[in-house]
């Protein structure tokens, strides 16, 4: 009889900070206590606190201990399993430092990180066991599926999600229920029909769409059963980046799995729908997470975009009506069908219902996975989730929608982020990465990373894109280096709006945002590049020079040998009270490192 | 998988494997499992409401759970009982024999069992 459960995180984050060891250790501890008939091990996907991990919780009383190594494992099966006594030092405190009052009410739920979150797409993930069906059923899973192949007719399906007010998850917010409803209707008398999922997750810091795949697979399989008798298909493909190998393995899992139970397959619940599921597995450009580019992949072609129209629900993957919604997207869908869509219009704003993941990265404290209902503005997620800046820094920006999006300054944090508040204030909700930076940050650097990465991911295709990327890119670099001229960002900004006006595909027309926002938000700053010669941040390299203070170097040489091009020597002059010559750096040499003044002791060194 | 009773079957089996994961009951019975405890036989205790609760249909509402020692070492093994809106009732020197009664009475009819209680015991 099992009386405790015991749930290891089995996310990407967890796995590389060794969660597949303390699985281990926990198996070996457990059999060693005696303890193999009433603690059951449970590996699941991702909890959301991926600074944390590894991350381990204990059922029923739901104790969270974070940053566990297989040595900690030992003491929590004796101590905890067996003897009931919560390991207190790897309880997991808001703060990381705090003293937790009352250790018995630390559970995962009352921790601030979760309590202003609402898991709607995230709902199993740490929860469920991925790799067993099982676990999916009992959380209701596949109970929507039964629904709507037996109660429902295929309008009814579209109309729900119509009414629930449910849009794409993958950035630009179309409609699903009016992606559905063309699908069904625009070619009435299509042989063959196709849905399609997208989770070609691209954006540099985006991981939500990997954690449902690899916390709730069951859940993306449903919903997209679902999508095909809804529009008459009977075709899946799951397009799938090939650098996702965790996700890869438990969709494979899931597939199978459904395929024994006969939920995936023929006459699905003896109603005579068919629905089969096949992965196709990404090379990794980011041109196809673009829903045609992605689709030429899937058909064995080099992934570049094709124009629209025709559009997908008339004239998809092989000429075929073919709807395709992000992994987000179609992880909603069973618990609208099952819930009914007023309750998931009852959350969010006016024109964006329900819920967002967002992946929280950069200078945050509690680095990764969050879900909030639609409203919820950026200084809730940044200060009470996420824990605010550390170091006692300050809130510079938050970049949401990657490549594709915009910072947000700080006079903008009260905003309710949905999809056209968003648009509005010059950025979009994109997949959900949100970035978040502090006053260390540079923000003409910023849009040159954001630049370096679209004019490498460009396929090519067209010129705006190809062509145009690059010269941004150039202007850009140029500010950085401190050659830049005033009549250079009217130019950018002439050439970022031709861009936008001009691409053919997503990518193109969205590539120049990081650029737009920043010109919008901190013009100062790229003022300072080009009349001061100056990097407020002190990241531009050209633009900073490393200084030793005469008067407070004692002349120790601790930076000398730590410079790794020898640009450092003595001087002649010693400081009163100093028993050594001072040392000073050598600007032609320097390689603005920084080691040097990493290394002094005495702060004698500063950059400016 | 042909029909959706099927479905509902494995649901009902696999529910109480989850049921734990889903926070905790309206009832908490605390095992305490410190050295002094689990010599005295809490051990027994302790899977005793593991197995009563699951059996009688109780996991819904019943979470069992263990904490070190109480402080009351010559009492042990002691269970005590959270219920929202209500007082801690203290159960001592349980066996495995005390727990059926307790989970029959009182988890399930609702009437503290007081003669195995501290008061009834010093």
């Amino acid at each position: 009889m099992i009386r405790s459960q015991v749930l290891i995180c089995g996310g990407t984050g967890c796995t590389s900070s060794g969660s597949k060891a303390i699985q281990k250790a926990f198996n070996e501890q457990i059999e060693i206590a005696g303890l193999s008939e009433e603690v059951k091990l449970v590996q699941t996907g991702c909890f959301g606190l991926c600074a944390l991990g590894p991350v381990v919780i204990i059922y029923p009383d739901g104790t969270f201990y974070s940053r566990v190594t297989p040595d900690d494992v030992p003491e929590i099966v004796s101590e905890h399993l067996l003897k009931g006594r919560v390991v207190e030092r790897l309880v997991y405190a808001d703060t990381g430092e705090e003293k937790v009052e009352n250790v018995a009410d630390v559970s995962l739920s009352d921790t601030a990180f979760y309590k202003a979150q609402h898991r709607v797409a995230l709902r199993n993930c740490g929860v469920i066991n991925p790799e067993n069906i099982d676990e999916y059923i009992a959380m209701d899973g596949y109970a929507a599926l039964g629904k709507v192949l037996t109660e429902m007719t295929p309008e009814e399906v579209i109309d729900v999600v119509l009414k629930s007010g449910l849009r794409g998850r993958g950035g630009a917010g179309f409609p699903t229920g009016r992606k559905w409803s063309m699908a069904r209707t625009l070619v009435p008398d299509a042989d063959q029909k196709y849905v399609c999922c997208n989770a070609d997750e691209g954006d540099p810091g985006a991981f939500m769409d990997r954690s449902v795949l690899e916390g709730d697979p069951h859940a993306v399989l449903e919903a997209m059963a679902i999508a095909g008798y809804a529009i008459g298909a009977n075709q899946g493909f799951i397009y799938v980046r090939a650098e996702y190998p965790i996700a890869v393995a438990r969709l494979k899992i899931a597939i199978q799995q459904a395929h024994e139970y006969g939920l995936l397959g023929k006459n699905i619940f003896g109603t005579g729908f068919d629905f089969d599921i096949e992965l196709r597995l990404g090379a990794g450009a980011f041109v196809c997470g673009e829903e045609t580019a992605l689709m030429t992949s899937i058909e064995g072609k080099r992934g570049e975009p094709r124009p629209r129209p025709p559009f997908p629900a008339v004239k998809g993957l092989f000429g075929k009506p073919t709807i395709l919604n992000n992994v987000e997207t179609y992880a909603n869908i069973p618990q609208i069908i099952l819930k009914g869509a007023d309750w998931f219009a009852s959350m969010g704003t006016e024109k964006s219902k329900g819920t967002k993941v967002f992946a929280l990265g950069g200078k945050i404290k509690h680095t990764g996975l969050v879900e909030v209902p639609m409203g919820t503005t950026l200084r809730q997620i940044v200060e009470e989730i996420g824990g605010g800046i550390p170091n006692g820094k300050k809130f510079k920006a938050a970049q949401t929608g990657g490549p594709s999006g915009g910072c947000i300054p700080a006079e903008h944090l009260d905003v309710p982020i949905d999809y056209d508040n968003l648009i509005a204030i010059g950025s979009m909700m994109g997949s959900g990465g949100l970035i978040v930076m502090d006053e260390d940050n540079c923000m003409v650097d910023i849009a040159k990373f954001f630049l370096e990465f679209t004019v490498d991911e460009s396929c090519g295709k067209c010129t705006p894109c190809r062509v145009g990327t690059k010269r941004l890119l150039e202007m850009l670099t140029k500010i950085t280096e401190g050659k830049g001229t005033l009549e250079d960002l009217d130019r950018m900004e002439e050439l970022c709006n031709y861009i936008k006006q001009n691409a053919l595909c997503g990518l193109g027309q969205t590539a120049p945002n990081p650029v737009l926002s920043t010109l919008r938000y901190f013009r100062d700053e790229y003022v300072a590049h080009i009349v001061d010669k100056k990097c407020p941040a002190g990241v531009c390299k050209s633009l900073l020079s490393y200084k030793i203070d005469r008067e407070k170097c004692i002349g120790c040489g601790m930076c000398a040998r730590n410079c790794p091009a020898n640009a450092i020597s003595k001087t002649d002059y010693t400081a009163p009270g100093k028993k050594l010559p001072a040392m000073a750096i050598d600007p032609q040499k320097c390689v603005k490192c920084g080691a040097c003044m990493a290394s002094c002791k005495f702060k004698a060194i500063s950059k400016e | 998988m042909k029909s959706l009773a099927e479905l509902a079957a494995i649901r009902e089996k696999m529910k109480d494997r989850v049921v734990l994961r889903e926070g905790q009951g309206d009832i908490r019975v605390v095992v305490g499992m410190a050295t002094c405890g689990i010599a005295a036989g809490a051990r027994p205790v302790l899977s005793a409401f593991v197995e009563g609760v699951a059996n009688e249909g109780l996991s819904d509402k019943v979470t069992v759970t263990q904490t070190g020692c109480i402080g009351i070492c010559q009492y042990e093994p002691v269970v005590e009982v959270f219920e929202a809106g209500k007082e801690k009732v203290t159960y001592v020197k349980m066996t495995a024999e005390k727990a059926k009664e307790v989970i029959e009475k009182h988890l399930k009819g609702g009437s503290v069992v007081s003669e195995y209680t501290i008061g009834s015991n010093q």
